[in-house]
């Protein structure tokens, strides 16, 4: 096969692997609480899963000093005194995993203080991995037999 | 692509045999790599409010690994700080003519030592203890001040940069790397330097000083062990030394036939996926078993860092180069076709980077205004909010550099494997994988 005709058809598909359009399952949106345990430098729970147009409220409660939690891509934020629970609502319309992390200073380890909330499906995960394994089927056909 | 010859410039190679300009940004680099150790040990103890931990960790890494190994090589370590006052103190001069009668013991390194086998042991002991070197100033104020004695120390006893060419833990992944950048010194004329008397690029000469790296430069066919610290360009009396601009990754065309180098690949390859599971993942027990250096956690930690990086990952690659039957020793196999991992490395590197230093940059405007977190606004920027930014772009940016990283083992591994003539399909295999788990940690 002509190696540009190959490339192009390799490019072709690894769009459709990124970007085609995936059916998205009807689900009625819910109203979904999570108690959140913030202490230095984890949560508790730490990963959570909701369905898109979940409408999410997080409860976070403070075990030692005053923890934050941002939502990554939602840009929403709340903060929790020592003791005290924080309540942060908003609607899940944006499908896909996103870290949440600590906002509020609150130790050594802050940066690293991460969660983790998945709105439906991780899809990008599925179409990196997908991308991943056009990548290797097109380098291992182009290997030419030995002589 | 063709190399291109940058030093065909005359502007280009009077800037790089000047030392002047080379000085002028050394002297920057050392004023603020001490004061760097200061901000770490005088400085607030928060370490998003620290000079030494946003610029060092933070600011520096992102140069680093991002810019500076990927496109210059070892360009970093031209600029580097840490061998200067050694350096100085082992020649007795700044920048004056060399001298030919030492200075100090001027001892040739032991011959066991001269290979990374030390790097990247000093590497691993960072990567242990780096959670609480990455955010702790006083720590990192330390370890920056014990590499710049450790580097004077090596340099009173031993001949040329010691430190930076057996013992500096980062001068290791660095040297690994370079050798995918797009940027290398070589010589122009073999029969040249077949025919130069008195080879002062090693020896040195009036011009200047022998070859610091201890890098006969007629010898070079790779980045791995050239610093670019430009002294050979001075003293090589035919002009045949060239800094070239060439295609990615010509270094990896012939694969490394040492297992020291081929460790270093695994140890780069496994430290990035642990970082990305420890510093990125939402798992709080492997913080504090990371964090809390000295606990049963922690010795557990440090079992499984080191069982993945020797044990699991190289155990794996062993396995499928047991699947190829050839007669080339499987040593020989194991050392070539580790070279693959090296772009795959880099990549993971980078992908782990972005996702850290984007989320963690806004914390430099702050640090800039008020370095040492004593109150100071110096330039109005101290109460700077903390804000991640460009993250709706940076799960595509790590899928497209991890997925790029796949691709370029692929094709390396192909090379190294037509080199010791065995299939390439398990080393591509393999990459396939780990890139896999790496996707899934960090997306």
């Amino acid at each position: 096969m002509n190696p540009r005709f190959s490339l192009l058809l390799f490019v072709m598909t690894g769009l459709v692997v990124a970007f085609a359009p995936l059916p998205v399952p009807s689900l009625t949106p819910q109203a979904r609480t999570f108690r959140i345990d913030a202490r230095q430098y984890a949560y508790s729970p730490s990963e959570l899963n909701v369905n898109p147009g979940d409408t999410v409220t997080i409860q976070l409660v403070s075990a030692d000093v005053v923890h934050g939690l941002y939502v990554d891509g939602y840009d929403v934020s709340v903060e929790a005194d020592p003791g005290q629970t924080a309540t942060l609502t908003f609607v899940a319309d944006k499908p896909g995993s996103f870290r949440f992390r600590c906002n509020v200073t609150c130790g050594a380890m802050h940066p690293f203080m991460i969660g983790r909330i998945t709105v439906g499906t991780n899809n990008w995960l599925f179409r990196s991995i997908g991308l991943a394994a056009l990548a290797v089927v097109s380098v291992v056909i182009s290997i030419k037999p030995k002589a | 692509m063709a190399k291109i010859e940058l030093t065909r410039s005359l502007f280009v190679k009077n800037t790089l045999k000047s030392r002047y300009p080379q000085l002028a940004v050394f002297i920057v680099m050392l004023i603020v790599y001490i004061f760097a150790i200061l901000a770490g040990l005088i400085g607030t103890p928060v370490g998003s409010h620290n000079f030494s931990i946003v610029f060092v960790w933070i600011a520096w890494w992102a140069i680093l690994i991002l810019i500076a190994v990927p496109f210059f090589g070892r360009g970093w370590c031209a600029v580097c700080p840490i061998p200067l006052p050694g350096e100085w103190l082992q020649r007795g001069a700044v920048l004056s003519p060399p001298d030919k009668r030492p200075k100090w013991l001027n001892l040739r390194v032991p011959k066991m030592f001269r290979n990374i086998w030390l790097q990247n042991i000093s590497f691993l002991l960072l990567a242990l203890f780096s959670s609480v070197l990455l955010t702790t100033p006083n720590i990192t104020g330390i370890v920056l001040a014990a590499m710049l004695f450790a580097a004077i120390g090596l340099s009173t006893v031993f001949e040329r940069r010691a430190f930076c060419r057996y013992l500096c833990p980062v001068g290791g992944f660095i040297g690994l790397y370079s050798q995918t950048a797009p940027i290398e010194l070589r010589i122009k004329d073999k029969q040249v330097c077949v025919k130069c008397e008195g080879k002062p690029c090693y020896n040195g000469s009036q011009a200047g000083y022998g070859c610091p790296w201890d890098v006969f430069p007629g010898g070079l066919t790779k980045n791995t062990y050239c610093g670019l610290c430009m002294e050979c360009i001075r003293t090589c009396p035919h002009d045949n030394i060239a800094v070239n601009l060439r295609p990615f990754s010509a270094d990896l065309a012939k694969p490394s036939t040492r297992m020291d180098e081929a460790f270093k690949a695994f140890i780069m390859l496994g430290s990035a996926m642990i970082y990305a599971s420890v510093l990125l993942g939402p798992w709080g027990t492997l913080k504090d078993a990371a964090y809390n250096v000295g606990s049963s956690a922690w010795f557990v930690y440090t079992f499984v860092f080191l069982t993945i990086i020797f044990g699991i990952l190289p155990g794996f690659f062993t396995l499928g180069l047991l699947q190829t039957k050839d007669s080339t020793p499987l040593k020989q196999r194991f050392a070539s076709l580790s070279t693959a991992l090296i772009p795959l490395g880099l990549m993971f590197w980078v992908a782990f980077s972005l996702s850290f230093v984007l989320t963690n940059a806004s914390y430099i405007l702050a640090a800039l205004s008020d370095p040492l977190g004593l109150g100071w606004n110096l330039f109005g920027t101290a109460n700077a909010a903390w804000q991640p930014m460009l993250t709706s772009i940076l799960a595509p940016a790590q899928t497209l550099a991890l997925v790029g990283g796949l691709i370029w083992s692929a094709r390396t591994a192909q090379k190294a494997a037509n080199e010791v003539k065995v299939s390439s399909i398990p080393v591509i295999v393999y990459c396939f994988i780990v890139t896999s788990i790496m996707l899934w940690l960090l997306l």
